[in-house]
């Protein structure tokens, strides 16, 4: 029964958007002032539809009904209700339907938010994404429908990967998504604007809103992959600069940089095109990006569930819209008033693009080390493969001076400023914290690239950051977010540096020294559980004083059958303890792992105050 | 007529050139892309094995060429398999049979596996393979023709050809039709 209705329900939206898309051009035409009342029950009639067909499908995952294809691929009677209603968006079809979902409501929320604005404005970003959602709902319907039904239907599901039970995980996609659909509304929004000749002051006001709402939730998303990857896939990391987590880095830079740019637009009026192209080109990554990620393209473990036709289809897509966006721009590019007002070399605006330039060579870092490999198969038939080395060698040593102009820019005043601010406090900040790198280095005899210089920089913007704290020079959000950002560098440069890392082969009651503390294997037990059964061990590490216990799990799940390796993670503000298990053979031997890694919770802690200086901004009043 | 007359504007712009062009070159690579082998399906020969396929061994490690294993009996079986794939231990009883005809040797690739598990996946099931090989990164299975695990295939060892292919798990009436094969070939 769900099953019809979420089917019947995209069919009418999918007749809702033809309407629409219709109906605004024919505004557009006729020039009215404002808005028909048919293009808003059009809407709202959409965002229904869509809502109730998402909900039909988390029905159809709670109650277990196997006619439905994609319920029986992905879940099982067994599971827990809340992943069971997480497995609803953990797989192809369903997550699309979140995108859809989001799509939606974000076009009815700017609806609502933006009636003080152009009637053709508002028109015509409904047009555009109109377009959008219309791709996604045909690509939804007959490429990935979720809503298939089984005959005979099944008993029992086939489960959904263990690996994937995770609340993190369970809440990761969708952040995601809010950021990545965000940038739709961007995308959509600067083509109206840059037809409407309204690419200003009052545009950028109220796009900017947007901009930020899409970074925190870009952010936050990406905050929650990485804690996944390091609570879960236990391989002593968060980041590990693999494809997929790439490509949602790769918008984050662009809207990084499009935030910052926003303001200048805002403040002084200028770098319009600029803006425009970056809001092109961050909703064509996020689109690109999951063309890399859906289609198949990076990765081969699973082409069974891979249909080509998908891919093909997201690429045109994509490429339909990119062309579309770059006939318009072109077209449409000379209704942007020239502003002649001058720009000095020394001021707020060079330094925002001076942030721009670093955030565009970050991201062309991160976009090649992706999609080069693509690239040299196709043409040469060659495979490489680009690991961390590669990112790390070339993002590195950009991050000093990229440090220091974030240190030197927000004091900056627009239109015109001269360097003779930069006073001596600052000098004598900058060279002590230069020397407490230096002697940090020699203490613990580190051998790592740039790394007094680094190290330096790092303490000098936490130290005036820290500073700017008790100056009105700049907004609590950029403080905040800057601050952030300084704990960031100087938690991952420690994190790095002294981390520790121990494997040995060990059985129960076996002891190991390492450095000064003492591993110790305790104890096994095998535990019963509901969709699992599980090994765990109970491991003490001590350094003399403190003694702490660690109990890591391997569960072997029944429905795929698959063993996964839960590391036991023991967290204090100072470090964490880490420590991992493997089943080897039946010896009686374990594979163990264990690691000391400092400051972790305050890479975590540094990235939520990144973003608390976003919400922050977000709720501010408007002066 | 209006979009016509800017359209032939546009044409002269050769910043807007530049970009269509290179979009479109984009567009065409990625297309490309979603046809390469490692994808979909290769384009060569599926019938004959390659003949410069070469794997390293499971055990010492060692590079062998896939071809010179194909000799010692009447026929071959190459099983692509892993140990965390499910059907494959399904499959495994129906291997341990066919090593018993010994008229057919059974080579076995182990497919982005890591060696430690599948060591204990063979220890614990039994090792029907007289030689096992790896492919960690999954890329040589590709070249095989597989589009994932398990596959069978059964190679006429005179000709080197592959007789017939099964994707996905070997169960009963595979394994009798694989005996069939077998008995009238040799007739």
């Amino acid at each position: 029964m769900s099953n019809q209705i979420g089917n019947y329900s995209l069919f009418i939206a999918l007749f809702a958007s033809i309407f629409l898309i219709f109906q605004s051009s024919n505004s557009i035409r006729s020039k009215s002032k404002n808005l028909d009342s048919k293009i808003f029950s059009a809407l709202s009639v959409q965002s229904l539809m869509v809502l109730i067909s998402f909900f039909s499908l988390i029905y159809a995952f709670i109650i277990s009904d196997f006619s439905n294809e994609t319920v029986y691929n992905n879940s099982h009677t067994t599971k827990p209700l809340f992943y069971k209603i997480s497995g609803s968006w953990g797989n192809h079809e369903g997550s699309l339907l979140l995108w859809l979902l989001v799509l939606t409501i974000f076009l009815f929320i700017f609806l609502i938010s933006s009636k003080k604005l152009l009637n053709k404005y508002r028109l015509l970003t409904i047009l555009f994404q109109e377009l959008i959602i219309i791709g996604f709902l045909i690509f939804i319907l007959f490429t990935s429908n979720p809503f298939l039904n089984l005959f005979p239907v099944p008993k029992e599901g086939t489960g959904l990967n263990p690996i994937l039970q995770d609340p993190a995980l369970a809440i990761h996609p969708p952040i995601l998504y809010l950021g990545y659909v965000g940038t739709s509304i961007i995308f959509s929004s600067s083509l109206a604007a840059l037809v409407c000749g309204m690419v200003n002051k009052i545009w950028a006001k109220h796009i900017k809103k947007w901009i930020v709402i899409s970074w925190i939730f870009l952010t936050i998303g990406i905050l929650l992959g990485s804690i996944w990857a390091y609570y879960e896939l236990g391989w002593g990391g968060f980041w590990f600069w693999d494809p997929v987590e790439n490509v949602s880095l790769m918008p984050w830079f662009c809207l990084t940089a499009l935030m910052h740019t926003i303001i200048v637009l805002e403040k002084r009026n200028i770098y319009q095109s600029w803006t425009i192209i970056l809001s092109i080109a961050t909703f064509s990554l996020s689109m690109g990006g999951t063309f890399l990620v859906r289609s198949g393209i990076l990765n081969s473990i699973h082409t069974f569930a891979n249909d080509p036709s998908r891919g093909i289809f997201i690429l045109c897509f994509l490429f339909v819209l990119v062309l579309l966006a770059i006939f318009i721009f072109f077209i449409f590019q000379k209704k942007i008033m020239k502003n002649l007002s001058k720009t000095f070399f020394v001021s707020k605006e060079t330094a925002i693009l001076i942030n721009n330039w670093f955030m565009m060579f970050f991201l062309s870092v991160v976009l090649i080390g992706t999609v080069y490999p693509i690239f040299l198969e196709v043409i040469n038939s060659s495979k490489i493969s680009i690991g961390p080395p590669f990112y790390q060698k070339l993002i590195v040593p950009f991050l000093i001076p990229f440090m220091l102009f974030m240190a030197v820019g927000p004091k900056l005043k627009w239109i015109k400023d001269n360097l003779s601010k930069i006073n001596l406090n600052q000098l004598v900040l900058l060279i002590l914290s230069i020397i407490v790198s230096y002697l940090l280095v020699k203490l613990y005899g580190v051998n790592y690239l740039f790394i007094i210089p680094l190290i330096g920089l790092g303490f000098f913007l936490f130290l005036l950051t820290i500073k700017d704290f008790f100056s009105k020079e700049s907004t609590l959000s950029q403080k905040i977010s800057h601050f952030g950002f300084s704990l960031f560098i100087l938690s991952i440069l420690f994190n790095g540096i002294f981390t520790k890392e121990f494997t040995s082969n060990m059985k129960v009651g076996d002891k190991r020294e390492f450095i000064n503390k003492t591993i110790k294997f305790e104890n096994l037990k095998i535990v019963e559980k509901n969709n699992y059964k599980s090994l765990v061990a109970n491991f003490s590490v001590s350094d003399g004083k403190d003694s702490i216990n660690l109990i890591p799990e391997v569960r072997i799940y029944n429905q795929p059958k698959t063993l996964t390796s839960e590391a036991d993670i023991n967290s204090t503000i100072y470090s964490d303890n880490f420590l991992v298990f493997n089943v080897i053979k039946d010896d009686g031997y374990y594979n163990v792992r264990y690691q000391y890694k400092p400051l972790m919770m305050w890479i975590w802690f540094s990235i939520i105050l990144i973003s608390a200086g976003g919400i922050i901004s977000y709720f501010k009043k408007d002066d | 007529m209006v979009l016509l007359v800017i359209l032939k504007k546009m044409i002269k712009n050769i910043k807007f050139i530049i970009i269509i062009l290179f979009s479109l070159f984009i567009f065409f690579i990625f297309l490309k892309g979603l046809e390469k082998p490692n994808n979909y399906f290769p384009e060569k020969n599926l019938n004959k094995i390659e003949t410069n396929l070469t794997f390293k061994k499971l055990y010492d490690q060692k590079e062998v060429l896939l071809l010179e294993l194909i000799n010692n009996n009447n026929f071959s079986i190459i099983n692509i398999w892993a140990s965390w794939c499910l059907p494959c231990r399904d499959e495994h009883i129906y291997l341990l049979n066919l090593k018993s005809t010994d008229k057919i040797n059974i080579i076995g690739i182990n497919y982005k596996d890591k060696k430690s598990n599948a060591v204990k996946f063979l220890s614990d099931l039994g090792n029907p393979y007289s030689e096992v090989l790896t492919d960690l990164d999954g890329t040589k299975s590709i070249e095989l023709g597989a589009i994932g695990v398990p596959e069978t295939y059964l190679v006429n060892n005179k000709n080197k050809e592959i007789l017939t292919k099964y994707i996905g798990p070997l169960d009963a009436v595979k394994f009798k039709e694989i005996l069939k094969i077998i008995e009238n070939e040799k007739n």
